[in-house]
């Protein structure tokens, strides 16, 4: 197990090296660069000037020189400075990282919560008018565009009811402490959470009732019944144990589309966290910043199949990797 | 005993063939069914969207708007937005870009997908290897993201939006079709075409290919609403599909300052997207029903 888990780390890394050349690669092609930041706009058209700015900043260098020295530095802890506020990138991401994975950490439970149970009831009433029921709408929960969950949720809860509010983290207006800020968070948290996990419960629930109706038909759920277990426990205990392996690699493998869903979430309902900020980073063509967010996603991403891998093969000993 | 055989005829019987067995399956999930009815009106509506509008989807008539949106009337169906511009002819014209830019963007990457996948699975060994490793990494790649900034920095086209979603959508593809290559490779049929002296290149594509085409057929349909979410969200974003293309993704970012007054603007672009993809997902349901045996009575 430890040579795995150390086999599977020392394969991630050529994997983020790739991902870092083609992400460098593109901010390179981009139009623009660092120098127009540093620019004096009164000497803005004097070529030697402009010449000196690019060599003061290393950008004469070739290519490969500047992206071994943005490399080291990047995994020195410097990722530079933001174009637009100036200050360190770290800074920015630190400011902004906590809030996206309270927001993605509360949804993947409240996905958990919901999808689940939705999986049994399913597939323990299959082909009623339950199951029916359940999987249309999961499937329907799969189509809906979450920008547009977004927009129809805002209009009824904050718009037409005022029951929550409709951007932000914080209430604006007042500053709460104690056990008032964690409410008054949770209330903004209320809407973004519930679109970025829609999605996910609607194909966990598929996911789950498809894994326990597969563990049904095994032969040791039938030597359960035959010594007699009675049917709590045969589904209770020796069903969902085994059903509920599948949805560990799902947690896993969930990471892109709750990177993704953040991005688009975050930036409609105003949630400052780092998916807002790799859309204004966009917006703004601030590329320190966008490198550092495509970098930290892709880290995201690559922890958690690898996470998804380890986890499974700890909960299913049938699984050993060597 | 004899009287309860089955009637047996002698006569030699013709075996049903395969796509009547998989239609018939097909037509027992009812949604599926609605589904590709409704998709095939789109179609036909997506071909002749010209001749259809009512108006000229970009047509402006401020006079009638008075500079905020119109709700639906006799005179435009469907209502108008602030300059006066017809819902409706605008809402047929954004369906049909993201019918065109989804169905596109997935014929691209199954194009892709079948390629390596296939490669990885005929061949084996280190060619395997090599593009597993690099399917790898295309699958650690925050897409979405680096979509965004592709479409945000550089100056997009159309035809570059489609193939940028299928370049960065065709890993599930690539390992279905692995997989199922290297299953079908042990097969006997295939050893035995091997053994007199089918080449390569024909064994692929004549008894590899057809054989895992169940399995492609199903992973495009389902592919299909990623790619139009995908769309859509990017236009949603004010980066997708660039002007002056009108799509519903866009009609939804200018619907938004609208949200309170004006519910037609935001309703139908959405229920359209919602539609489209519902459908898509309904039919590859069906499909992945009709092509599994074991479902088959």
């Amino acid at each position: 197990m430890t040579r795995y888990v150390i086999r599977r780390l020392l394969q991630a890394i050529p994997l983020l090296v790739a991902i870092s050349i083609i992400v460098f690669a593109l901010v390179e092609l981009a139009p623009g660069d660092a120098s127009q930041m540093y620019i004096d706009p009164e000497k803005g058209t004097d070529p030697e000037y402009l010449e000196r700015v690019r060599t003061s900043l290393g950008l004469d260098q070739p290519v490969t020189v500047r992206y071994v020295s943005w490399l080291t530095k990047t995994l020195e802890g410097d990722l530079g400075f933001s174009f637009r506020t100036r200050r360190p990138v770290t800074l920015e991401i630190g400011d902004r990282l906590p809030n996206t994975l309270l927001l993605g950490g509360v949804s993947l439970m409240l996905s958990l919560a919901i999808a689940i149970p939705i999986g049994i009831v399913s597939a323990l009433r299959r082909y009623t008018l339950v199951d029916y029921i359940l999987s249309t709408l999961a499937l329907v929960g799969i189509s809906l565009p979450a920008f547009w969950v977004a927009l129809l949720l805002l209009q009824v809860f904050a718009i037409q009811l005022n029951w929550l509010p409709a951007v932000g983290m914080h209430d604006v207006r007042n500053t709460y402490e104690g056990w008032a800020a964690t409410l008054d968070v949770l209330r903004h948290m209320i809407l973004p959470a519930t679109v970025l996990s829609l999605a996910q419960t609607a194909s966990w629930s598929r996911y789950q009732r498809s894994a326990l109706l597969e563990v049904l038909g095994q032969d040791y759920i039938r030597t359960a019944r035959a010594k007699g277990a009675r049917e709590r426990r045969v589904i209770g205990f020796h069903a969902l144990r085994n059903a509920l392996i599948p949805m560990i690699t799902l947690i896993g493998l969930s990471v892109p589309s709750i990177v993704t869903g953040a991005f688009i979430t975050e930036t409609i309902f105003g949630w400052p966290g780092m998916g807002r900020l790799g859309v204004e980073a966009i917006n703004g063509r601030d590329y320190p910043i966008i490198m550092a967010v495509t970098m930290l996603s892709a880290l995201l991403i690559v922890t958690g199949n690898l996470l998804a891998d380890i986890a499974y093969a700890w909960a299913d000993p049938r699984i050993r990797y060597d | 005993m004899t009287e309860y055989a089955a009637p047996l005829s002698l006569e030699r019987q013709e075996p049903t063939p395969q796509w009547k067995l998989i239609l018939r399956q097909f037509r027992r999930h009812r949604l599926a069914v609605i589904s590709a009815i409704l998709l095939a009106v789109m179609l036909v509506l997506a071909v002749f969207t010209d001749v259809l509008t009512p108006y000229d989807p970009n047509a402006t008539n401020t006079a009638y708007a008075g500079g905020k949106p119109q709700p639906p009337s006799l005179e435009y169906a469907l209502g108008t937005d602030n300059y006066g511009r017809d819902y409706l002819s605008r809402a047929m014209v954004g369906a049909r870009v993201s019918l065109f830019v989804g169905v596109s963007a997935v014929v691209f990457e199954i194009l892709i997908g079948v390629s390596i996948g296939a490669a990885a699975g005929y061949f084996g060994g280190w060619v395997d290897n090599v593009l597993m490793r690099f399917t790898d990494v295309f699958l650690s790649i925050p897409g979405f993201f680096l979509l965004l900034i592709i479409s945000g920095v550089f100056e997009g086209t159309l035809l570059a939006l489609i193939i940028l979603i299928g370049a960065l959508n065709w890993m599930t593809v690539a390992r279905l079709i692995r997989a199922e290559f290297l299953s079908l490779k042990g097969r006997e049929f295939v050893l035995a075409a091997h053994c007199i002296g089918v080449p390569g290149w024909r064994l692929i594509t004549r008894h590899l290919l057809p054989n895992a085409l169940a399995p492609i057929i199903v992973a495009a349909t389902l592919s299909v609403p990623y790619a139009i979410l995908t769309e859509s969200a990017l236009s949603f974003l004010g980066l997708g599909v660039p002007p002056p293309h009108a799509s519903l993704g866009k009609m939804l970012e200018e619907a938004q300052q609208w949200l309170r007054s004006a519910w037609w603007m935001w309703v139908v672009p959405g229920v359209i997207i919602s539609t489209i993809v519902l459908a898509f997902n309904f039919i590859g349901d069906g499909l992945r029903d009709a092509f599994d045996p074991q479902l088959r009575r």
